[in-house]
């Protein structure tokens, strides 16, 4: 969806460290990494000829409002519940393998990832994905894998 | 603990791990199944609706008027049957053997001709199960699994581990795309998406063949050698090649003798099956139903205990003509699926049309019978794409009969 130079070009470019980071440009990381809000700097904040950009960069992260701390988001509306991405993915493949790593349907839902659920994909368990925690790689099985792209990393 | 899994009948694949929670008679939430899948299983409704001219009647006078115009037609179609049971094909074929009736289905214009040369074992054939275990090249050619059968690649012939294919995709198969258009599945395949011309297959699979043989593969739309040549050495290399072949292909080809000089090529130098892609639950199932009872998979006239078979009694040159004089329509929509001008003439005829939706051809018949969605409301067995025979029960039920025991009733006031 965007990236931490879109998200710099919206900031103060001040650099007044307000927010506890060294530069806006560290701040735009941040927030691309969900480990700040843009209610996290002051000035954007506070300031009336930043509303606008307060604004925009308050509705980009209110879209993945519905994603998971990982950035994973579903667009519900156009998956259709191929599972392809449950199949493919090295996670639900490791903790299932004679279920969804088959190509079957799951043995115990509980320990996946992704599951498909009314014809619509459904991620849960998600501390599970390899996009997370400390040793995160960028697995994109479940991204290459999708006919439509419903599936996205923000 | 052992799941109850459902049938899905939603497409030819019968998907066999479907879980649902349903309560009274209706679906709840449906696991596993694909989009496809789910809007099937939760079409249901209560009531049945039985109707002549337009006026709703009772379950028997819709019966006795269809028997009616059965006993009063000298030549009935019967027609459909694709999303029907095989216990209801029999019954069906016993029905058009009873009547002297032209019986058909829509295989006569899509995929009939690749499934009677399976059945005359003209292609080696495996199942989708050997393919999820062994193939390690598949080919999809005019066909797009991930819009027409969703879970094609997830269940059985990209993604999943099989026995003899343990370590995932990536590595282990290779997915490859005949196609007049970038499909999703095409998108899906990446490089080895090969797009022909609209009309170009015939020629492509002889370049292809060529290429086989290491000649030089040429096209007259001047399609880059190389790259035919690419797809020839994988192919050359596949230890279980599967050809799934779609409408695409074989709406392409006049007739399927290229693609019995291509299956011979690539088995002199590797190990390829062919699987229809199918698209009704059950179309194989007629087919091969047929097939037993009368050595066809379609387009056949039953006269005086005798079979008789031509492209005269499929429904397109039998409704052209205006041979038949009658039609049982049962599960299937002609009048919109067939070229206007060939459609108009079933509205000319009695039709008594049995379907548990209504369609442009139910709104037009003389009698209609609203019937349970076979394999939701009601059970039974199918057979498979690739020819492996599925039971089901059904998964809610329903208080409208079910089109076997529709037959059942006309077999026995005939
Ligand atoms: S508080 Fe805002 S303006 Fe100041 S450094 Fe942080 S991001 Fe830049
Ligand atoms: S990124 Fe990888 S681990 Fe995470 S959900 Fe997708 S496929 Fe699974
Ligand atoms: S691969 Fe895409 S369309 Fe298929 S189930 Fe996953 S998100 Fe949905
Ligand atoms: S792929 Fe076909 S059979 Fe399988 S769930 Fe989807 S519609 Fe049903």
């Amino acid at each position: 969806m965007t990236n931490a130079m879109e998200l710099y070009q919206m900031l103060p470019k001040t650099n007044c460290k307000k927010c506890g980071k060294t530069s806006c440009m560290a701040f735009a990381v941040a927030l691309m990494a969900h480990e700040l809000t843009a209610d996290d700097c002051p000035p954007l904040k506070e300031e009336p000829k930043y509303k606008e950009n307060y604004g925009k960069i308050s509705d980009l992260f209110k879209a993945s409002e519905g994603a998971t701390s990982t950035g994973l988001i579903v667009h519900e509306e156009l998956c259709f519940g191929c599972g392809n991405c449950v199949v493919a993915c090295p996670p639900n493949v490791a903790n299932d393998p004679y279920g969804v790593g088959s190509g079957n349907a799951p043995r115990d839902a509980k320990k996946l990832i992704l599951i498909i659920e009314d014809g619509v994909v459904k991620a849960q368990n998600v501390e599970e994905c390899r996009r997370f925690g400390k040793n995160k790689i960028l697995c994109n099985g479940c991204i290459v894998t999708c006919p439509v792209e419903a599936i996205e990393f923000v | 603990m052992e799941k109850n899994y459902n049938v899905c009948t939603g497409c030819g694949m019968l998907c066999d791990d479907i879980e649902v929670e349903s309560e009274k008679n209706i679906v709840n939430k449906v696991y596993t199944a694909c989009r496809v899948g789910v809007a099937h299983m939760k079409e249901g409704r209560e009531s049945a609706v039985f109707r002549v001219d337009d006026k709703p009647v009772d379950e028997a006078t819709a019966i006795s008027e269809a028997v009616a115009i059965l006993k009063n037609a000298k030549n009935p179609l019967i027609f459909g049957l694709g999303t029907s049971t095989n216990e209801t094909q029999k019954l069906a074929i016993e029905l058009a053997r009873k009547t002297s009736a032209t019986l058909d289905d829509t295989s006569s214009f899509c995929l009939g001709r690749v499934v009677e040369a399976l059945l005359q074992n003209r292609f080696k054939a495996c199942t989708l199960d050997d393919v999820r275990n062994k193939a390690d090249v598949t080919i999809f050619w005019g066909a797009d699994p991930s819009d027409s059968h969703p879970r094609h690649l997830s269940k059985y012939s990209y993604f999943p581990r099989g026995t003899e294919k343990q370590r995932g995709w990536e590595e282990d198969r290779t997915a490859i795309a005949i196609d007049v258009r970038k499909s999703h599945t095409a998108k899906i395949c990446g490089n080895n998406f090969f797009q022909v011309p609209p009309g170009g297959d015939a020629e492509f699979i002889d370049a292809l063949i060529a290429g086989l043989s290491g000649k030089l593969p040429k096209t007259s739309y001047n399609f880059p050698p190389k790259r035919i040549l690419e797809l020839a050495n994988i192919l050359k290399g596949a230890k279980f090649g599967v050809v799934f072949v779609g409408l695409g292909l074989v709406y392409s080809l006049e007739n399927l003798e290229p693609l019995f000089r291509l299956m011979d090529a690539l088995n002199e130098k590797a190990n390829f099956h062919l699987i229809p892609m199918v698209g009704h639950y059950n179309m194989r199932g007629f087919n091969e139903n047929l097939f037993e009872e009368t050595g066809y998979v379609n387009s056949v006239k039953f006269e005086d205990g005798a079979v008789k078979h031509g492209p005269e009694y499929s429904i397109v040159e039998a409704l052209k003509a205006k041979t038949v004089d009658a039609a049982l329509i049962i599960g299937s929509d002609p009048l919109s699926s067939l070229p206007r001008s060939i459609a108009k003439n079933l509205l000319e005829i009695p039709v008594i049309s049995m379907d548990p939706c209504e369609t442009l051809t139910s709104r037009s018949s003389k009698v209609y019978i609203n019937t349970a969605i076979s394999g939701v409301e009601s059970g039974g067995s199918a057979t498979r794409m690739d020819g492996v025979k599925v039971e089901f029960k059904p998964v809610v039920e329903t208080k409208r009969l079910s089109d076997e025991a529709v037959l059942k009733k006309i077999m026995e006031a005939l």
